[in-house]
């Protein structure tokens, strides 16, 4: 076990020089620089574009660049935005909680009707329900998500005046971030009520997050289950008059699983970086905007440091998962 | 606990027993975050929208309008030959405080003079704090233009010129001359946390800064020292929502009570509902298409008329902007004073255009470029379809007309240089004063450089002449007769095809009492009041 962890942490190493090489050079590409991007009709003249540029040490060769700023991530200096001063690791602290919650909530909303709606669809095959369950989940996986999301707005906000419409809480409460994550913030706040309003802010942004992992993952259990059902071990627990229940709860789920938690993992890390139309509908203040407005602006700082932080964030997420995929599937583990 | 959340967000039916509203709030659903809070090196209306409540300035805009009015000075004298200001401030004007900082004394005339070293001298620690980049204050050629600011005494300041410039008093109403507290400068110098100034701000406005939460909320409290009174609202929070469609679902809801920046599509259902008004008032600003005068063909005046007569106005406008655009045919904007409205706009007449462009040499047509810009601005929804039906109004005169775009900041920069026949910019204005537009956009100066921002190139001595002297010209019914008579030679030699000026339409709920547009597209909530609370 400790050799298969080994084995994957040394792979980080190599992955995350990849990230800071494509972060810094790939935004570099794209013209216009973030004085430029500022400047809008006015303009500003290359004098003083020159003067600004060694200011910012964007004057000196590119492998330079890199060189300074590498050795900086080393040191565990990100730098500061170009355009708001704030360092770039506060401004991440400050917004990746929210992320994460809203991530959290969709992937356990998605497991939570997917497994369920997943497995039943693969015991009862080719029933109306299989094919009801099918049917959705394709419609599902291809819902362009703003539009998803604008329409339970109008229905949910809008017409039924069930849900808010956007933002983490009711603007009536003022409540001090300390863990950063709003369920707790507001529980320990002891405001009343306040519990409550984040809850509802959480719901309409989680069902549409969780809508694609939803799809996926109900498929991926319903194809696994599938493949676990015809399989001998489970004729042979038949034969053997074990009850039903404990043939699909015991010995077919927990092969089937296999699959579908890597599934779960990819799609964490898909949730955590690229829950960008769902941030900017529901005005969720998360780490995907932040990076879409520095691209915008660009604020070569944020893009480089918010890259880099979300992608050792993926990798340790996906390191957890290749570790539980060990555990459930001990074959993995002793593969050489 | 999270798992239980998550639980209770699915399974129990939603519910919020809210809390009564002890205070007047009202809620904004602005746009996007503010950079910081120091205006003198912000260049976005997101930016000065919320510092805008927060700070005041030496002279002031009047809510609603363009006029110049005092407010951190009481009056103030201008020597005879326009070159020396002196303000007279007001007394016991207070500062804001906050966790970091009380202060100990008045506004007086050091934060005044803080103001204009911070972003002038090098040498001021502060010149480097958040951005060496004071945009504003070089474009408004303030580095060039001041000789010196002096403190005379504790309330009166004065401020020598090198030479007279009469939009000088309008310049110091924008924002970037906002004014922060040198002792509260001081104090967090000393800290060795000089930033914050920018970031925790206090000034002396209608709104001290409660909470920022970056991407989510600015929330205010009214001032209760404001040297104007006490805001009429207790509470102003600032919602940040960066999708039209759903600020509109938030205004239709009451989760706010104003919103900018509609979307057209959105307007209809929006005059139909009876909780909301909007409010219109045409912009500061021109859209226009610029054609290179001095390449050919475009320096050839009976082109640039031909081109003008050859493109349908009214229907570009009616497609694109959907309502919320007014043809233009001057440069500046109806709502400026010294607008001339006696001139004509060149007719819609391809037969006409045809002829002249056969008379200048081109009876079989042309071919040249067609520049559109590759974002959505201001003034201009949607330069991309503007430049397809040009194109297609220019075929029927024998025009080729080929579209092309750049990356925007790249795009900009090749306009200036001059390296189109013809392509489409705009402007909004800063300061209400024709100057802004006339000279900054037309004059032989801007022509000539590199990076300014008559990207017609377009340089003539009589439009030059007649702007440059009302530029030192103090009496405002001379200088607005010298900008009348600039219009009809700018018609007349037609560097630009003036395409439209952009209306601003403002949802607001109509529970809000007093909220007016501002012709700058400013956001100001001071005089505001909320009805029914």
């Amino acid at each position: 076990m400790l050799r298969f962890i080994l084995t994957r942490v040394s792979l980080i190493i190599p992955t995350f020089l990849g990230i800071t090489l494509l972060a810094f050079f790939l935004i570099r590409l794209v013209p216009g620089d973030p004085i430029e991007t500022l400047a809008g009709e006015r303009g500003i003249d290359p004098a003083r574009h020159e003067q600004l540029l060694k200011e910012y040490g964007l004057d000196k060769p590119i492998f330079v660049q890199y060189g300074i700023y590498l050795s900086r991530v080393l040191q565990g200096d990100l730098g500061k935005s170009m355009i708001t001063q704030e360092p770039v690791l506060n401004e991440f602290k400050a917004l990746f909680p929210a992320t994460v919650e809203l991530a959290l909530c969709a992937i356990l909303f998605a497991l939570m009707i997917g497994l369920p709606a997943g497995i039943i669809a693969a015991l009862r095959r080719n029933s109306i329900f299989d094919h009801g369950v099918m049917g959705i989940s394709l419609t599902g996986y291809s819902m362009p998500i703003f539009w998803w999301g604008l329409i339970l707005i109008l229905i949910f906000s809008v017409q039924f005046d069930l849900t808010p419409v956007s933002g983490r809480i009711d603007v009536l409460y003022y409540i001090e971030p300390t863990t950063g994550f709003l369920l707790i913030d507001t529980l320990l706040s002891e405001e009343e009520g306040a519990f409550w309003s984040a809850v509802e802010h959480l719901i309409l942004p989680t069902i549409v997050l969780g809508t694609v992992p939803l799809a996926v993952i109900a498929r991926m259990t319903r194809s696994a289950m599938l493949e676990v059902l015809g399989e001998d071990y489970i004729r042979t627990a038949k034969a053997k008059g074990l009850s039903r229940f404990r043939i699909v709860a015991l010995h077919a789920l927990r092969n089937a699983l296999i699959p579908v938690i890597t599934v779960i993992g990819l799609q964490i890390g898909v949730l955590f970086t690229g829950a960008i139309l769902t941030e900017t509908i529901f005005s969720w203040p998360g780490v995907g905007k932040w990076l879409i407005d520095a691209i915008f602006r660009r604020d070569y700082p944020v893009l480089q440091g918010g890259a880099l932080l979300l992608g050792v964030v993926v990798m340790s997420v996906n390191l957890l998962v290749d570790l539980a995929y060990g555990l459930i599937n001990p074959r993995i583990r002793h593969t050489r | 606990m999270k798992k239980s959340a998550l639980f209770a967000a699915i399974c129990v039916p939603a519910f919020l027993a809210a809390a009564p509203l002890a205070a007047k709030t009202l809620v904004y659903c602005s746009e996007g975050s503010p950079e910081n809070f120091y205006p003198g090196v912000n260049t976005t209306g997101t930016s000065f929208d919320a510092s805008e409540q927060i700070y005041s300035r030496i002279v002031e805009f009047e809510r609603g309008g363009t006029k110049v009015q005092p407010s951190l000075a009481e009056k103030w004298d201008v020597s005879a030959d326009g070159t020396v200001y002196t303000f007279h401030l007001r007394k016991g004007v207070k500062w804001h405080s906050n966790k970091n900082f009380k202060p100990t004394r008045d506004m007086n005339a050091d934060d005044i003079v803080f103001m204009f070293e911070r972003q002038w001298k090098e040498d001021n620690p502060y010149f480097r704090v958040t951005s060496p980049n004071h945009s504003y204050f070089g474009d408004m050629g303030m580095p060039a233009l001041l000789k010196s600011v002096e403190k005379v005494d504790d309330y009166t300041v004065r401020i020598t010129l090198n030479r007279p410039e009469a939009p000088f008093l309008a310049n110091l109403a924008m924002m970037w001359a906002s004014v922060q507290s040198k002792e509260y400068a001081d104090a967090m110098l000393k800290a060795g946390t000089p930033e914050k100034i920018d970031q925790d701000p206090i000034g002396t406005g209608p709104f001290y800064l409660v909470q920022y939460q970056k991407d989510a909320i600015i929330r205010y409290k009214a001032f209760p020292d404001y040297f104007r009174g006490k805001a009429k609202l207790d509470d102003l929070v600032f919602s940040i929502t960066p999708d039209a469609s759903v600020r509109w679902a938030k205004l239709q809801k009451g989760e706010c009570h104003v919103m900018p920046y509609p979307n057209p599509a959105d307007l209809e259902a929006m005059r139909k509902d009876p909780n909301v008004q909007i409010l219109e008032q045409p912009g500061l600003n021109i859209g226009y298409l610029a054609y290179q005068t001095t390449k050919k063909p475009f320096d050839d005046v009976r082109v640039r008329k031909a081109f003008n007569m050859a493109m349908n106005k009214k229907a570009i406008v009616d497609a694109v902007f959907l309502g919320s655009g007014v043809p233009a045919k001057n440069p500046i904007p109806p709502s400026m004073w010294s607008y001339n409205d006696s001139i004509q706009d060149d007719e819609y007449n391809p037969e006409a255009a045809k002829k002249l462009l056969a008379e200048a040499g081109y009876p079989n047509g042309l071919e040249t470029d067609l520049w559109a810009m590759p974002v959505q601005r201001p003034y201009n929804p949607n330069a991309r379809r503007i430049a397809e039906l040009m194109q297609a109004d220019l075929a029927k005169i024998g025009v080729k007309a080929e579209i092309k775009s750049f990356e925007w900041g790249e795009y900009r920069k090749r306009a200036q240089a001059g390296e189109h026949q013809m392509a489409q910019l705009g402007w909004t204005g800063d300061n209400g004063d024709p100057d802004n537009f006339l000279h900054t956009l037309l004059g032989c100066a801007s022509a000539q450089s590199a990076s300014g921002s008559n990207i017609a190139k377009w340089c003539h001595k009589p439009f030059d002449d007649l702007v440059t002297k009302a530029k030192v010209t103090t009496d405002q019914a001379e200088r607005a007769k010298l900008y009348e008579q600039a219009q009809v030679i700018f018609k007349e030699q037609a560097p630009w095809f003036t395409v439209a000026h952009a209306v601003q339409l403002k949802p607001v709920r109509k529970e809000v009492v007093d909220f007016k547009l501002s012709p700058f597209g400013r956001h100001t909530f001071y005089g505001v009041d909320i009805k029914g609370k």
